[in-house]
């Protein structure tokens, strides 16, 4: 498989939130306003590229080796967490103003069920290193585009007369399956017509 | 046994996760100034923004790296910008806050005191009120009694008495300056901590106005400012004021004469 065709699968077909349905905590506890959504996007996307190629080279020089494959989920759970904790320790030291930006947002993705997806399915898929880390990096755009287009309506919802039992997360979680049901429009019949 | 073989390695690789954190903890701590955290121990954390910083930690932290000036939080005052100055180790340079300051509310027109212009049934907020035509107070340099400045106060130190008036605690007022800012007609005004009276008036109409629409208001008589001159009360307009850097010696009897009574008790 082409990497481009892994980006277009990862952020359109496969989207992480709208076809998956995984990481819908941040999809609905971060979209209130897009700023917000841009810095908790940017982390995942962050996090998940990287957790994509440390959960692969766990994966392949640890758990096959040893014949330990059955015990990947717990493993990648671990490694993911030691990771962000890491990440989060690298940038407060480097980089405090990427902090201010999204530090608040970095012990979040910890546990965060996208991140160990990707992880998953890199290995499921079969990938290679190089494609487990495009996977893991477009699987991160493609949550990012969800939350930001996510954001952008509720901005604009909140400026609309809303039946009161609708307000807030009601509402948001109908327009995320109407959103979910246009992202159906992208399937993997159009990827291979678009791309041979 | 393959039991065994995959806890061992799965504590192996915890072990190996956790060192490599604890090694880059050590490695990557940021130093943190300990002024920093001096100096917000020493702030008085009502997070309140006067200084212009966002909360204590903001102006602490402006203040160990230098780019702030000691001495902006008026809630703090003397004390809090010598006990600064010590932790940073310059001068205090007597500038900034000096003595302590609380907010006072110059006005005592209530309901019943006090005339209105027409019934306002809008949203409870001072300064929605005041956008038609200046509130429904008939004097326009009084309280409306909406209680905007409650609503900012971050000590809870403003309150409505039993007469419907809007009154600061001097005990609890830190000096803030928020419900100055947020008060449409200016009437609360900062006066020092150890004034003993104020005068309870902000208009500056003349007398004859003043008492058509309001029985408590001061209506520019001067008497405590000729007959008590020892009092402190000045009368530039038809407004007293009380000059507190002067001896108020007879501010008592100043406050006795006043036809309107509204030389009041500051505390």
């Amino acid at each position: 498989m082409s990497y481009v065709a892994i980006f277009i699968t990862y952020i359109f077909v496969n989207n992480f939130i709208l076809t998956q349905f995984m990481g819908l905590c941040p999809f609905i506890g971060v979209s209130k306003n897009s700023e917000s959504a841009i810095g908790m996007g940017m982390a995942v996307t962050f996090v998940m590229g990287i957790a994509s190629i440390m959960t692969y080279l766990v994966y392949t020089f640890v758990l096959v080796p040893l014949n330990l494959v059955y015990l990947q989920t717990l493993t990648f759970i671990l490694v993911i967490a030691a990771l962000v904790q890491f990440v989060e320790m690298i940038i407060q030291k480097n980089s405090p103003a990427l902090y201010q930006a999204l530090g608040i947002y970095l012990p979040l993705i910890t546990t965060n069920c996208a991140v160990l997806g990707i992880a998953i399915l890199n290995i499921t898929e079969g990938y290679n290193l190089m494609q487990s880390f495009c996977a893991g990096t477009a699987g991160g755009i493609g949550f990012t585009l969800a939350l930001i287009l996510m954001s952008n309506i509720r901005e604009r919802m909140e400026l609309q007369p809303v039946p009161k039992v609708f307000k807030g997360v009601p509402i948001a979680f109908i327009s995320g399956g109407l959103m979910a049901l246009a992202f159906m429009a992208f399937d993997k019949a159009l990827l291979i017509n678009l791309l041979g | 046994m393959n039991i065994l073989f995959a806890f061992l390695i799965i504590a192996t690789l915890s072990l190996i996760l956790g060192l490599g954190l604890a090694f880059a903890a050590k490695k990557f701590a940021v130093e943190t100034d300990e002024r920093a955290d001096e100096i917000l121990a020493v702030l008085p954390g009502a997070n309140c923004g006067a200084c212009g910083f966002p909360g204590c930690s903001g102006y602490a932290n402006a203040l160990s790296a230098g780019t702030a000036e000691n001495g902006l939080c008026p809630p703090g005052g003397v004390k809090v910008r010598e006990l600064v100055a010590s932790i940073l180790g310059v001068a205090s340079d007597g500038g900034g806050a000096g003595e302590k300051m609380v907010a006072f509310v110059h006005c005592r027109g209530n309901n019943e005191l006090t005339k209105r212009d027409f019934v306002y049934e809008g949203i409870e907020d001072c300064n929605a009120a005041h956008l038609i035509h200046q509130g429904d107070v008939a004097c326009k340099y009084g309280c409306l009694h909406l209680g905007s400045c409650i609503k900012v106060c971050p000590t809870q130190a403003i309150s409505r008495d039993d007469l419907g008036n809007v009154v600061v605690d001097p005990e609890l007022c830190i000096g803030c300056l928020k419900c100055t800012l947020v008060c449409p007609t200016q009437v609360i005004k900062m006066i020092p901590y150890r004034g003993s009276h104020a005068i309870a008036c902000n208009s500056l109409d003349s007398g004859g106005v003043v008492r058509k629409i309001c029985s408590v208001g001061c209506i520019g008589c001067k008497i405590c400012e000729r007959k008590y001159p020892e009092s402190g009360c000045v009368v530039p307009n038809f407004l007293a004021t009380i000059d507190y850097s002067r001896e108020m010696a007879q501010i008592g009897e100043a406050a006795e004469a006043c036809p309107t009574k509204c030389i009041v008790k500051a505390r």
